[in-house]
């Protein structure tokens, strides 16, 4: 039990931070004078203080999204394993339940924002469906492409089997790992596809259905939606850089698991952070084009397995 | 003659992860709109296939690939895609690729081909005794996909690009089948894409002073009949 | 010896017309280079089919008796056409149409395209097929392109794109035929050669050559002009000069042919079922039917003769389809005969166009009243070409037709309908245009140019001695030729 309380822990705390690596990052990538790792966390905090105002009509639904949509992916924190391999919950922590968390949460999302009635929540719930009815096969097809190998969904299998593979990368997760890239990008609101610091009407999608939200409910969005970053981080590291993660509970074992884990999270951000400065943000209609390459070349990735490496 | 598999499985899997890789950039090709994006995927695509012939080379010890890897380079890493960016340099070629089938529906095809070709080589490859057999359906498929491209885009320039992606394609194909075509057949291979690429070159210059323009598109109105 | 010779004297055509093909007379010593090929090709004949194949160059160099007839074809065929041009170039010259590199770039082109030609013939290694044929390719794609319009820019380019293509597919094709002999055979020189392989055809892994032979058709197919990827031909035929067309209609698709020929050969050793056969009948026949439907509408005097050239190709493909001894002789005696016909037509129809300046059939009227003899020249064309007695094509169609009675009755109702059809399309525009009573006034050109008749006249007078005599000399030739390579049994 130690273990989940750690890891539940572990990502409330590092979720903002991340946010706040990444931001700077991209603020020392475009020249600008970065506002520091803690800004995200300063920001929550701030919100947290301020009184929830709830818009009018708007029925219980409005109220209860942000705590179910906090509760969702608080408990995919429990069945990710990223500091040890078998964590205490790992029979349930299959990759499917992992999908399917994250699509209830990204439903309730949008029906939170629907329910204010107000033109742009509509328009954003709508957009972040459309991102989403391709960019969930495709992380079942990465999630399977990455359990050819040891038969099973189980996250802590496909752990097992990877870091138990000779080499140290397959072909298939190759093409697995762009299409995740891509995945990451779309299902995080990342720049190709959102804007994540614009308020711009005609663009955004996740921020607009964000915008009836006020004080800690808004702070209880906004910290979702970094811990889902972090998690996405995490499965990625699981399945294409899983080097280092302990599989025993020894203290020198786990220690050396983190230091290894934080230093994979902040390359990663920083991956993330150059990838936004270097692409410019796609005109909606080619979102789904988007998320279709991410599905075709999952589907190639697991075509792949079974010609190279059975 | 067979040499006896690597002890190693690691440079086994070098060489699949170079083919998949090949096989990803003959895919990009599909999906990528810039036309500047497109000679670099092309010089990346060269590099791929340099690298695995040369660990095709070494796996197998088969010196004369040695020459075949070296020459790749020298061939498709730098001689093509310079002439590739000086065409479009000089002809002040830009923007994006224009599509006859949309992109995302040639990249669905382009999924369906490389099942396709997955099948058909399935047999053929159990033959093989070559130490990347696996690798012939990667090859059936980067050809097909580059074949694809040809087909399904408008400018003149991707046309061309098609047309060397498919000649990197039966390279592949050769390297991993049967380590090389006869040494003869290879260099008049070369040869002929050589010329062909000058050919090309000259084209671009006729096209573009009979219809100021390489999009294929003004040929298709001058009336032919 | 005499393959090397043979070789070597386009070889030293093109060298001689890149350095001096620019200069007066340079047309002059293209035609003695062709003639001297020509012969050349007459003594490789007859050294074959006297004293069995020839090899030579270290065994890449191979002649048997049915290489020995394509050689003399293509020797022949070249040698008139290069008579014609220099008529054809004097006019255009006077015309100011061409300058001087413009003259040796075509002369020097003539020459390499010959050279891929021939190549391709006695080349033992099916590696070099493949190389030469794409050469041939690249050599006439600049030719095609050649007049420098909109229009022939685009034909060459769709030419250029769609056999690349094409033999793009085919070189697939070679590496699995590779691939499959080296078990046998060793890797390195020997695999591809055509003589160790025809040895050991039958060892050949089935699966593999199956799909080589697939391959093979599909890409050599192109360049034949076979059906589904037909569709550069008449675009080049078109727009090149009309000596190209010739060359191209008379020799490159009997050549791209000939190539898939060789390797069915060597499939059938090694498939032992009809894949092949069944292959050529599908691709034959739809190609027929396909050209014979697409020339109704046909508008442009060169465009319709292209696709009777698709037309013919079928009937070829479709009688080596047929198979047995009769069907591969009438297919064999179909390429003859079509290369001297319909090369002639064209060299016909090049003077045609030159005297009306148009290609399109609703301008060209009158040729009658103006140049009688060429009206005479065509309606004779157009008699040989569909077919009717007593030129070559007749005898070759009736054997087609007699054999398809027996193998593939199914295939006759739709073949009579496409040769019907052509007939009728081809006669009628003949007639609109030497007569033309309803169409525009004489142009006032001042006195025509002065043409040559002496190549159409061989020509006609040749197919009019193989269809009349058919001497027998030359039956046996041809049998032994089929014979050389086993083609005579089929299905």
């Amino acid at each position: 039990m130690a273990v989940e309380g750690a890891q539940l822990v572990l990502a409330l705390v590092a979720a903002p931070i991340l946010t706040g690596w990444i931001g700077v990052c991209r603020a020392v990538l475009s020249n600008r004078s970065p506002a520091g790792l803690l800004q995200p966390w300063r920001d929550l905090v701030r919100l947290f203080r301020k009184e929830t105002i709830i818009p009018e009509g708007t029925s219980f639904l409005f109220r209860a999204v942000p705590f179910l949509v906090f509760a969702a992916l608080l408990s995919c924190v429990l069945f990710v394993p990223f500091l040890v391999t078998d964590p205490p919950l790992a029979p349930v922590a299959d990759a499917v339940v992992l999908v399917g968390l994250f699509s209830l949460a990204r439903m309730l999302m949008a029906f939170g924002a629907m329910d204010a009635g107000t033109p742009f929540g509509d328009l954003g719930g709508r957009r972040e469906m459309m991102v989403g009815f391709l960019a969930e096969p495709a992380t079942l097809m990465i999630l399977f492409t990455a359990s050819l190998w040891s038969r099973s969904t189980s996250l802590p299998a496909i752990l097992h089997s990877l870091l138990g593979a000779a080499a140290p990368f397959h072909p298939s997760l190759l093409f697995a790992l762009l299409a995740f890239i891509l995945i990451l990008l779309a299902e995080n609101g990342r720049l190709p596809i959102d804007n994540p610091s614009t308020h711009l009407e005609l663009t955004m999608i996740h921020e607009a259905m964000l915008l009836e939200y006020s004080g800690p409910l808004l702070a209880m969005m906004e910290w979702g939606s970094q811990i889902k970053l972090l998690l996405y981080l995490l499965i990625g590291t699981d399945f294409f850089l899983p080097a280092g993660l302990p599989s025993s509970l020894s203290p020198g074992a786990l220690g050396a698991g983190l230091l290894f884990l934080s230093a994979k999270l902040l390359m990663a951000g920083a991956g993330l952070a150059l990838i936004e400065t270097l692409f410019a943000k796609l005109r909606i209609f080619r979102v789904p084009e988007f998320t279709a390459l991410a599905y075709l070349l999952a589907t190639m990735g697991f075509l792949i397995h079974f010609v190279l490496e059975v | 003659m067979s040499p006896p598999l690597p002890a190693h499985p690691l440079a086994n899997y070098l060489i699949q992860f170079l083919g998949s890789a090949l096989l990803m950039s003959a895919f990009a090709m599909l999906a990528l709109r810039r036309m500047t994006s497109l000679v670099r995927i092309f010089a990346l695509q060269g590099i791929l296939l340099t690298l695995s012939t040369l660990a095709v080379a070494i796996l197998s010890s088969e010196t004369h690939l040695l020459f075949s890897a070296l020459f790749t380079f020298a061939f498709k890493v730098l001689l093509l895609p310079a002439i590739l960016f000086r065409l479009l340099n000089r002809l002040r070629i830009q923007g994006e690729v224009e599509a006859l089938v949309n992109v995302p529906s040639t990249m669905v095809l382009g999924l369906a081909i490389v099942v396709f070709s997955f099948t058909l080589a399935g047999p053929i490859s159990e033959l093989a005794s070559t130490v990347s057999k696996g690798l012939i359906g990667v090859g059936l498929a980067s050809l097909l996909l580059s074949f694809l491209m040809m087909i399904s885009r408008r400018k003149a320039l991707t046309q061309v690009i098609g047309f060397l992606g498919m000649e990197n394609a039966l390279f592949f194909s050769a390297i991993n089948a049967t380590y090389g075509m006869p040494m003869v057949v290879e260099l008049g291979v070369a040869f002929d894409v050589l010329v062909g690429t000058f050919v090309f070159g000259i084209f671009f210059f006729q096209i573009r002073e009979t219809f100021e323009s390489l999009d294929l598109k003004h040929m298709d109105t001058t009336s032919m009949e | 010896m005499i393959l090397t010779a043979i070789v070597l004297c386009p070889l030293l055509g093109a060298l001689v017309m890149g350095t001096v093909g620019h200069r007066k007379g340079a047309d002059a010593l293209n035609v003695l280079f062709s003639f001297l090929t020509f012969g050349l090709s007459i003594v490789l004949a007859f050294l074959v089919f006297t004293g069995g194949a020839v090899t030579g160059g270290a065994e890449q160099l191979y002649s048997d008796g049915f290489s020995a007839i394509f050689v003399v074809i293509t020797g022949g065929v070249g040698a008139t056409t290069s008579l014609f041009s220099l008529r054809y170039m004097a006019i255009e010259k006077a015309r100011g149409h061409l300058g001087a590199e413009r003259t040796r770039l075509y002369l020097t082109l003539y020459q390499v395209f010959i050279l891929t030609m021939l190549v391709v013939l006695v080349s033992n290694n099916l590696g070099i097929l493949w190389v030469s044929l794409e050469g041939a390719t690249l050599a006439t794609v600049l030719l095609v392109a050649w007049t420098r319009t909109p229009a022939s820019v685009k034909a060459a380019w769709k030419y250029f794109i769609l056999c690349g293509v094409g033999i793009a597919l085919a070189l697939f094709g070679t590496i699995l035929l590779y691939f499959a002999s080296e078990k046998t055979l060793g890797p390195g020189g020997t695999a591809l050669l055509w003589t160790h392989l025809n040895g050991v055809k039958t060892t050949l892994e089935p699966t593999v050559i199956g799909l080589a032979f697939i391959f093979f058709i599909v890409g050599y197919g192109t360049k034949v002009g076979l059906v589904p990827l037909h569709s550069w031909l008449p675009d080049a035929h078109a727009e090149g000069p009309t000596p190209i067309s010739a060359v191209l209609s008379g020799l490159l698709l009997n050549v791209a042919l000939y190539a898939i020929l060789r390797i069915k050969v060597l499939a059938d050793g090694s498939l032992h079922n009809h894949l092949t056969s069944r292959l050529l009948l599908g691709f034959g026949l739809v190609s027929v039917l396909l050209a014979s439907l697409s020339m109704w509408r046909r508008q442009d005097i060169k465009r319709l003769f292209a696709y009777s050239s698709i037309e013919h190709m079928g009937l070829a493909t479709f009688a080596f389809g047929l198979g047995g001894p009769v069907g591969a002789f009438a297919g064999l005696l179909h390429m003859t005969s079509h290369s001297l016909i319909k090369s002639a037509i064209f060299f016909v129809v090049g003077h045609v166009v030159q005297t009306s300046g148009s290609q399109k059939i609703p301008e060209i009227r009158h040729i009658g009243e103006r140049t009688p003899a060429l009206a005479r020249a065509l309606t004779i064309g157009g008699l040989a070409i569909t077919g009717l007695p007593p030129f070559a094509i007749f005898a070759s169609e009736f054997l087609i037709l007699s054999t398809a009675v027996v193998r593939a009755p199914w295939a006759l109702p739709p073949l009579l309908l496409a040769l019907l059809i052509t007939f009728g399309v081809v006669f009628r525009r003949i007639q609109e245009m030497t007569s033309g009573a309803e169409g525009p006034a004489l142009p006032s050109s001042s006195s025509p140019p002065v043409l040559t008749f002496y190549p159409v006249w061989i020509h006609f007078g040749l197919a009019l001695v193989i269809g009349l005599f058919f001497p027998e000399s030359l039956g046996r030739l041809y049998h032994s030729a089929l014979l050389s390579i086993g083609l005579t049994n089929g299905q």
